[in-house]
């Protein structure tokens, strides 16, 4: 199916009063919940996760995604009124924001952020639609060697290409793996690293893991370092934008949005690099009589570009995990596993098989975007709110929703000690400065991969050099092995340069 | 803060200290992963790839990076050049020890009393936690808040999520 027969059929399933419904649901749970510092995306839909018990697959997708685009728009609220990014993709909004904010120009700020994000959610969405179709045709002619090697090249850019040290994020996904491998093998029955606890044979839920990670790990680091004392919340002011803000942040809009689509796309996952670099190349491509406005009092084209490459590349997260099923991102992740718990493996079938809640889905993010620039600038107010709760009652009523999400899979009480019990890593993780997204996406990708290479093995009849001989497999082999040893060469080389 | 130059060493191993006890448990974690894959029994079921191979190589990883920051731990560590530690506030053992406790009696209350109280203990202990004096306003917050989470999920999503005294009656 083309892209315009598609979106025919998406938004004719979309505009239903239900589907609309959902979609408002989400945008306005998103955004409260993007707002409230500490917790995203991630942890919500892995709380909401439950819902797939009660509502059709379409329905609860829709919400998802409206969750999705909603928590972006409200991270940037809470960078810049209160200069505590929520996710690693607004911290860099953070930086020119809070400063805007702290010069009585809030108000310009959350709209170039809100309009902007509009702005390349929508291109985004168009890339997702038109992009879509093509990388599946792609997508349909890779085999199993080609997919196991495509997830080791996920794991490598999620791991060792992003964030501080490549050590540091291989120890995240390796405890990603091995959670992941808890539990029976799906080929021969065994159970594999259960320590004959009846509780671990299913494996370890997703949700359990997440919500470890983001909430209780996170809780407890805040408790480890507390110091009693309030933040400072700045005052929205007016929510205008002169004109010269305006044509100041067009551009920063655009080349945002061109910068961030393709890093999301790639399975290079996460939003870090692409808000960084457009943060970069605004100032240096700024005018030189605001040039001196970066840093001190706050300059718009700081918060209007990188604003716009969060949310373009987060919708671009989206075109690998609906066309190969592979997850960049730890939202991308989740929402794996919530296809999983519907029984529909997301990849190149998945156009084919369900082109109803694929089109639906993708329409219904034109619709979130449409609804978050309406919703969330009258609502600024009401979201401005939401972030004087007081530290002490967010806090415990977050640990509160980490039991429910923990204890609702099983009741049991095993359960709730290994939430503890990952949560309790999960800060030492925080101190200790190891990435978390890359253990939610070991744990979801590693079984996946371990499937994919025993295909490939069954189809080779266990000849291992399948996966070199292979042309296409063994590019992005050689793809994810340059990745993680092209930096340090590179470092190598420049530091020879440097002593002779 | 310029470190004295006679404390030079004697600062070096402050500060990897905590560094290589994380070295030393993930080098221990790839172990255990390792011997646990070995204990896999092998089976006489014909395939390619047994079960045991994917959890020796996830172990054989875990073991290479935990080897790699134990190295790195004994050159001196990296947590102690982390922007966020250089100003960081002592630790408040306050805070964690409340949040601890807030933990455990959710744990131990939670399958004979059931959600709603659990929870609510837990929400009053993690709220003193963070810095609340009023323990009855936030038993009662805490009372609201489970109680219209238990009605939610129980009730609108059939999602069961721990009976005792309360939930019975409701």
């Amino acid at each position: 199916m083309d892209a315009f027969s598609g979106l025919a059929l998406g938004f004719s399933h979309a505009l239903t009063i239900t589907n609309l419904g959902w979609a408002l649901l989400g945008c306005f749970l998103g955004t409260a919940i993007g707002v409230l510092p500490g917790i995203g995306p991630a942890l919500t839909i892995a709380l909401l996760l439950p819902i797939t018990f009660q509502v059709s697959a379409t329905g609860a997708f829709i919400l998802f995604c409206g969750v999705f685009y909603g928590a972006m728009y409200g991270g940037s609220t809470t960078s810049i009124l209160l200069n505590t990014p929520g996710e690693s993709g607004s911290i860099i909004t953070a930086l020119e924001g809070a400063k805007m904010a702290k010069n009585g120009r809030a108000g310009p700020a959350l709209v170039t952020a809100a309009v902007g994000s509009f702005i390349a959610g929508t291109i985004g969405t168009l890339g997702i639609s038109f992009l879509g179709p093509i990388v599946v045709e792609l997508a349909l002619k890779l085999g199993p060697a080609e997919y196991f090697s495509l997830m080791v090249l996920c794991f490598v850019t999620v791991s060792a290409v992003l964030g501080g040290s490549a050590l540091r994020g291989l120890t995240s996904l390796g405890l990603g793996l091995v959670i992941g491998l808890i539990g029976i093998d799906l080929q021969t029955g065994q159970p594999r690293l259960t320590f004959g606890i009846p509780e671990l044979l299913d494996g370890v839920d997703v949700v359990l893991v997440a919500v470890a990670l983001f909430a209780v790990g996170e809780t407890l680091h805040l408790a480890w370092r507390h110091v009693e004392g309030r933040q400072e919340l700045r005052e929205v002011g007016k929510l205008m934008m002169s004109k010269e803000d305006w044509k100041r942040s067009f551009w920063p809009w655009m080349r945002g949005a061109a910068l961030g689509f393709p890093f999301g796309v790639m399975p290079a996952g996460g939003t870090e690099m692409p808000t960084m670099l457009s943060y970069y190349a605004e100032r240096k491509l700024v005018k030189k009589e605001h040039l001196h406005e970066f840093g001190t009092t706050g300059a718009i084209e700081g918060v209007a570009g990188p604003e716009a490459a969060n949310n373009a590349a987060a919708a671009g997260i989206l075109v690998p995990m609906l066309t190969l099923g592979l997850p960049t991102s730890a939202t991308a992740a989740i929402m794996l596993s919530a296809f999983q718990s519907y029984g529909i493996q997301p990849g190149p079938m998945l156009f084919t098989t369900q082109a109803d809640l694929v089109w639906t889905l993708i329409a219904s993010l034109y619709v979130a975007n449409i609804m978050l620039v309406v919703l969330n600038l009258p609502l600024v107010g009401l979201w401005a709110r939401i972030l004087k709760i007081p530290t002490p009652q967010l806090y415990a009523g977050i640990l509160v929703f980490a039991t429910i999400g923990t204890y609702g899979i099983s009741n049991s009480v095993v359960d709730l000690m290994l939430l503890y019990g990952i949560g309790i890593i999960a800060m030492f993780m925080r101190r200790f400065d190891f990435p978390t997204a890359p253990v939610v996406i070991g744990m979801i990708l590693g079984p996946m991969a371990e499937q994919a290479m025993r295909q490939a093995l069954t189809i080779s009849q266990g000849d291992w050099t399948t996966f070199v001989t292979r042309p296409v497999s063994l590019c992005i082999l050689l793809l994810a092995l340059l990745g993680l040893v092209g930096p340090r060469l590179w470092a190598l080389a420049s530091r020879r340069r440097v002593s002779t | 803060m310029a470190p004295q130059a006679s404390g030079r060493q004697g600062l070096s191993w402050q500060a990897a200290g905590p560094d290589l006890f994380v070295g030393l448990f993930v080098l221990a974690l790839g172990l255990l992963c390792l011997w646990q894959a070995y204990a896999i029994p092998v089976t006489p079921l014909y395939a390619q790839v047994g079960p045991k191979f994917m959890p020796t190589l996830v172990g054989g990883l875990v073991v290479v990076v935990g080897a790699g920051l134990t190295l790195k731990a004994l050159r001196g560590g990296w947590s102690h050049e982390l922007e966020e530690m250089q100003d960081a506030p002592a630790t408040n053992w306050r805070a964690l020890g409340l949040l601890g406790a807030g933990l455990v009696v959710n744990l131990v209350l939670i399958d004979t009393l059931g959600f709603v109280f659990a929870a609510t203990a837990q929400f009053v202990l993690v709220a003193a936690a963070f810095g609340s004096r009023r323990p009855l306003r936030d038993l009662g917050i805490g009372l609201a808040v489970t109680l219209g989470a238990y009605l939610a999920f129980d009730k609108l999503l059939g999602v069961n999520i721990g009976a005792g005294i309360l939930e019975g009656i409701l």
